[in-house]
């Protein structure tokens, strides 16, 4: 069975993005990790132009120039700044090592395809597997959320879930009506800015970003 | 009577191939070299400088420990062997040769893994600190990069459903174009095995005089004149067998079929246009990152090894 050139290579931008969460993963140091939050928008924005230019669904186009700007130019450009404000230049230190964490990926990636591979098995279409490698992007992402101590990198995390949700979206199901999309792209860039407010509180309280000492906030 | 015309021209696409690698592996080598020198504005020694080299060890008189056994002698020839038996496994010229389909890719990872065997035994049998320092390195290095080495080769193999190396390019080359997302992942962590297998910058510096640092240099330290040429050279025919393996898997557009004459030409020059680009690629990656800690080293080829089995993976998932 030949499948067509454009949905090979909606398959293939879809195991970079497997690759770049992956990197967010294994990365140590928070500048590389927002610049690869940068390239996993701009790996967005061509997988949805690919599905919008071969499915002809024209508002397709929109989206992909909303995640353009929003989370290839504006968010990661929030970021550097507030890094930069926040003085922050240190390496991310994780819970676990690196090393175990990519073990405890390779696992999920494992679990994520066994559980979409009923959903493939049911849906039609030619991008079948692209639910399974979005789940699994879903899953690692929650993972990096988990295994990061500093706030910073839990929000390019929460992104970098966002990012792959949408890309679940667009590829999986031909994406969602304009008017949603608007409405997540408005949420996440409330988000970001009450994030960045949060920042800058919780550093006033506990002289550092490590959301470790919010534990000294509970009661006995 | 057409038989033995078909037979001799295999044979003859054969010898052609051995001879081909065996001389034109140093300018490989010098070739990269020279393409660093550029990067670095140094003017460098020519592409010809490993032949230079080579000629001069093999004039010289070779000079041999007190307490070197047969295994310290021996090692440079079956060093040397094992690199051109793989170079002739390997579909380099053309695919359907002779010797390939004595041998599978898992046996190819053994004859690198009996060369490495050799070396580092040799390397310990001097006695001296250095030898068996390097020789413990290198194993670390290898025992991580031979199964994401194995990875690679068998999402490969998953593809095109064999584990001979004909059937693998002919699958890849012969058919309908195919964007393979494993494979892409495949190539990465092939690099990365290149990169640790060939001592090449992350992991090791070919060029180094610094001794606490050497990995492959240390092992050899104690070899002089004729067996130092040997090993250079085979180390030489390693990194055409890398770039030939890399080539057959990743790009294995322009491979003719054995006898085939008339596709020689094209073939041979398909081949230096590829060798001549992925030579400039190791330069420039050598030149653009820094040379790691070795306690770094096993992450970085747990990360080769993690690459290798997620393009297993997505190979099993997208069917591609």
């Amino acid at each position: 069975m030949q499948i067509p050139y454009a949905l090979q290579f909606v398959d293939f931008l879809s195991a970079l993005l497997l690759l770049i969460v992956f990197a967010m993963l294994a990365q140590r140091r928070i500048l590389s990790l927002i610049n690869l939050f940068a390239w996993q928008g701009a790996l967005l924005t061509v997988s949805t132009c690919v599905v919008a230019y071969s499915t002809h669904q024209h508002h397709l186009y929109y989206s992909a120039a909303l995640t353009l700007v929003l989370k290839v130019l504006l968010l990661p450009w929030l970021l550097h700044r507030l890094i930069q404000k926040l003085n922050v230049k240190w390496d991310v230190e994780t819970l676990i090592n690196i090393p175990s964490t990519m073990l405890v990926g390779i696992g999920i990636v494992i679990f994520a395809f066994n559980l979409a591979a009923p959903i493939t098995e049911m849906a039609e279409g030619l991008t079948r597997g692209l639910i399974g490698i979005a789940l699994a992007s879903v899953l690692l992402s929650f993972l990096m959320m988990l295994t990061r101590r500093k706030a910073v990198s839990q929000v390019v995390a929460f992104l970098s879930l966002e990012n792959s949700l949408f890309f679940a979206a667009t590829s999986a199901t031909q994406g969602m009506p304009l008017v949603v999309e608007f409405g997540i792209a408005l949420d996440v860039m409330v988000a970001s800015f009450i994030f960045g407010i949060f920042f800058f509180q919780i550093r006033e309280t506990f002289d550092s970003l490590d959301i470790t000492n919010m534990e000294n906030l509970k009661d006995d | 009577m057409s038989n033995l015309v078909e037979i001799t021209a295999l044979v003859t696409f054969q010898l052609a191939q051995l001879l081909l690698v065996v001389l034109a592996a140093p300018l490989l080598t010098g070739w990269v070299s020279q393409c660093q020198c550029w990067l670095q504005n140094r003017s460098g020694a020519g592409v010809l400088q490993p032949y230079r080299v080579l000629h001069k060890l093999f004039v010289k008189d070779a000079v041999m420990a007190h307490n070197a056994s047969w295994l310290f002698r021996v090692t440079p020839y079956i060093v040397f062997g094992c690199m051109w038996l793989a170079a002739a496994i390997i579909p380099i010229l053309a695919v359907d040769l002779p010797f390939s389909r004595a041998a599978d890719v898992i046996a190819l990872v053994g004859v690198f893994g009996l060369a490495r065997i050799f070396i580092a035994l040799a390397a310990m049998d001097i006695g001296t600190s250095f030898g068996t320092m390097g020789a413990r390195r290198e194993m670390l290095v290898s025992f991580l990069a031979e199964p994401a080495l194995l990875m690679v080769l068998f999402t490969a193999s998953m593809i095109s459903q064999s584990t001979q190396l004909p059937r693998i390019v002919d699958a890849l080359a012969h058919h309908q174009f195919v964007l393979y997302p494993s494979l892409a992942f495949a190539a990465l962590a092939f690099t990365m095995v290149l990169l640790a297998e060939n001592a090449r910058i992350p992991v090791d510096n070919p060029n180094t005089h610094l001794e606490l640092t050497m990995i492959h240099e240390a092992m050899i330290l104690e070899y002089s004149a004729r067996h130092l040429a040997l090993i250079e050279w085979a180390s030489s025919l390693k990194l055409f067998a890398y770039f030939s393996i890399g080539i057959a898997l990743f790009l294995p557009y322009g491979i003719t079929e054995a006898g085939d004459w008339a596709g020689l030409p094209l073939a041979i020059l398909w081949l230096c246009l590829k060798l001549m680009l992925a030579g400039a690629a190791l330069a420039l990656l050598e030149t653009l990152i820094a040379k790691m800690r070795i306690f770094r080293v096993p992450e970085f080829l747990g990360t080769a090894f993690l690459l290798a089995v997620l393009g297993l993976l997505i190979h099993f998932l997208l069917k591609a």
